[in-house]
């Protein structure tokens, strides 16, 4: 071996060596905590519920402890922790929420409100199944239930990503031509916690957020509007919600330049490109695939990370294949998958679906083979996983 | 952008500074209650007021993209969440280190059904706020629907009288009384029939640090079915013959403010077509209540 060539192996080695040094070993919902320190929100409202309590838990260690200066208020439901997030916000603070499950559900009406106030508030969603029958394991019927309330949605792959994705958040959400609330989804358990190695060095980032309300030059917020606004300003979110597109794929860009750390384009990553066939899914089930793959790479995975706004433009690639398996953990009873319904309407390849994965049930590295030979079979069925 | 989002207030050429609080040109029905309330509750509190304001006849009458009747900052979110929202408010005004009055606004049944947990929490976390309720016995905004702040045997659209009914099976929740068992230093009742009991409840509220509650009585014709003109004679007939107590608990130490005249309670009942089916029994009934009521208050004096 050449002396150069010796001496680029031992220092790659060496910069491995100081990026596993910044990493520590950290469970997700706590890797979510301290992104969101790093963000400085300065009001924080917080409501238990399973799998999302940690990341509350060790938010209120911070504030208690002085870590975080921020109003940690212990709301008397989640209906009231997103309203009292919306207060904050309009009133001129960055704030952080987190729910799951049925708690997400309470929120419903205050999510609408939120997205339609243009307030850029921040949720992590420790997806969780919905009740009946009861159920604290992970799948992503909370979070699909809200698909259509105007948040930004971004599923994360790892606990890495997960923390990451806070601090992108906060920056997508608070850009001007978006103005957004954004919801980062991690599977419950899965992810919400799991240990993992995770860098969760600082970084300047995010500016300051200023909306200081201004005592001399009142305004009026969440006026009503009749049938000759309304449209308009749901107009306008959907416009905020095309726009964010592109501020999604900066913010992800620059965030790879100062972090050095990059998902896809912000939208969609594509693991193994240019095979016959495509596996899409979304969240930590794409870790299970990518292992899959490093024995039998004969297909591409597409990994949805922004579910909402929904990556056409990218998944125009999906007509370069010759078929298509959706796998996803949530079911749009009476249709099928809700991912699988915006794939369908995307390309005429055969598609199939595979829900699976529903209040936790593992899926396998033998599920993944199944769903494999099927596909390679150009089947247009559901199946169930 | 989303320029349409936020409305900028033009200031009308009022006369008086206060008067621009709130604002004419809202769109109240004629002897509406709530407005002379609102407009009594904005003299007192002044230009430094957010108001947390929820769904319901005040936010529809003053805030309809693109005018606004507000001089002040102004927050409207939802129906049953003034107490969480204003506790946000609240929360964010510490951190900005801005002084101003947090006014969270909501009528009855915003307050005594479906707000009344989010009103709870905010008593508990002890948010200096003052929650105001403006009381009109009724959800008259959808059309007089029966809240559990409904008088007995009153006629509503969901409590309609008819062989088996008199009307509101129910007594007027005790939601004072609710206050006060929390633990919060300031309670009252008012009345729109005295302009100046309000402002100076209003004042004193704001000058206590914490959590404050104050009920507003309200007759609202179009939900009472009497006479647009008779807003103010029929607050005062309330008054007067012990229907509405005005009273203040300040550190659970209660005080009563104003005596009933001896007034009977069938003169307060009868102009209302609210009240127009009942008999005799009832007005018994109704009177005994009233009589008990003011005893046991007065045992708490």
């Amino acid at each position: 071996m050449q002396r150069k060539q010796y001496k680029e192996i031992i220092n790659k080695l060496y910069d491995r060596q100081k990026s596993d040094l910044m990493k520590k070993i950290m469970e997700g919902s706590h890797a979510i905590a301290e992104a969101v320190k790093l963000c400085e929100p300065q009001v924080i409202a917080s409501y238990p519920i399973t799998p999302q309590t940690h990341i509350m838990e060790k938010l209120s260690e911070m504030v208690a402890n002085g870590e975080l200066d921020a109003e940690f208020l212990n709301v008397e439901s989640e209906h009231s922790a997103m309203s009292a997030c919306i207060g904050a916000q309009a009133t001129g603070v960055r704030t952080f929420t987190a729910s799951a499950s049925q708690g997400l559900a309470l929120m419903h009406e205050m999510l609408f409100i939120a997205s339609g106030m243009r307030l850029p508030i921040v949720m992590a969603v420790a997806n969780r199944s919905l009740s009946a029958p009861l159920n604290i394991w992970c799948d992503w019927s909370d979070a699909m239930a809200e698909r259509d309330s105007g948040w930004l949605q971004f599923y994360c792959e790892s606990v890495q990503e997960a923390f990451d994705t806070v601090i992108m958040a906060y920056k997508i959400a608070e850009n001007n031509n978006v103005l957004l609330p954004a919801m980062i989804c991690i599977d419950g358990f899965f992810l919400s916690h799991v240990y993992e190695p995770v860098d969760i060095s600082f970084k300047k980032f995010l500016q300051p957020y200023i909306k200081k309300i201004n005592l001399d030059k009142p305004i009026t917020q969440g006026a009503w509007s009749g049938p000759d606004y309304y449209q308009d300003f749901k107009k306008q979110q959907q416009d905020a919600m095309e726009q964010s597109k592109k501020v999604i794929a900066e913010v992800n860009e620059k965030f790879s330049k100062i972090y050095g750390r990059k998902y896809g384009n912000g939208l969609i990553e594509v693991t193994n490109p240019g095979k016959k066939y495509a596996i899409i899914s979304m969240g930590s089930v794409c870790g299970t695939i990518k292992n899959f793959l490093e024995k039998n790479d004969d297909f591409t995975l597409i990994r949805i990370k922004s579910f909402r706004p929904f990556p056409f433009e990218e998944l125009k690639i999906l007509s370069d294949f010759e078929s298509i398996g959706v796998l996803e953990k949530d079911i749009s009873l009476g249709n099928s998958g809700a991912l699988f319904t915006e794939i369908k309407s995307l390309t005429s390849v055969p598609t199939s679906n595979f829900v699976g994965g529903l209040g936790g049930r593992d899926i396998t590295l033998n599920d993944i083979q199944k769903i494999v030979d099927t596909v390679k079979k150009k089947d247009e069925s559901f199946h169930w996983v | 952008m989303h320029v349409c989002v936020i409305v900028l207030v033009k200031i009308m050429s009022e006369k008086c500074d206060e008067c621009k609080l709130f604002m004419s040109g809202h769109t109240a029905c004629a002897g509406c209650p709530e407005a002379i309330a609102i407009n009594n509750i904005m003299k007192a509190a002044g230009k430094n007021t957010i108001v947390v304001n929820v769904t319901g006849c005040a936010e529809i009458i003053s805030s309809q993209y693109p005018i606004t009747s507000w001089g002040v900052n102004y927050i409207h979110v939802a129906f049953e969440n003034a107490g969480a929202v204003a506790s946000g408010v609240e929360a964010a005004l510490k951190k900005l280190d801005i002084k101003a009055n947090v006014i969270a606004l909501a009528g009855d049944g915003g307050t005594f059904d479906i707000g009344l947990q989010s009103l709870s929490g905010m008593v508990d976390r002890g948010h200096n706020v003052l929650y105001i309720c403006l009381d009109n016995e009724c959800y008259s905004n959808t059309g007089v629907q029966r809240s559990s702040a409904t008088p007995y045997a009153a006629w509503t659209t969901t409590t309609p009288t008819g062989k088996k009914s008199v009307g509101n099976a129910t007594f007027k929740k005790p939601i004072v009384e609710m206050m006060v068992a929390q633990g919060i230093k300031y309670a009252a009742t008012s009345s729109i029939a005295y302009p100046k009991d309000i402002q100076s409840k209003v004042k004193k509220a704001l000058s206590i640090k914490g959590p404050k509650f104050l009920l507003i009585h309200c007759p609202c014709p179009i939900a009472w079915r009497f006479d647009v003109s008779k807003t103010i004679e029929m607050a005062k007939l309330a008054v007067e013959t012990g229907m509405w107590v005005m009273y203040e608990v300040e550190n659970g130490k209660m005080s009563i403010n104003m005596q009933p005249t001896g007034k009977k309670v069938d003169e307060y009942l009868k102009p209302q077509g609210r009240f127009k089916h009942l008999s005799d029994k009832e007005i018994t009934i109704i009177q005994k209540k009233v009589d008990e009521d003011w005893k046991y208050k007065e045992s708490k004096l």
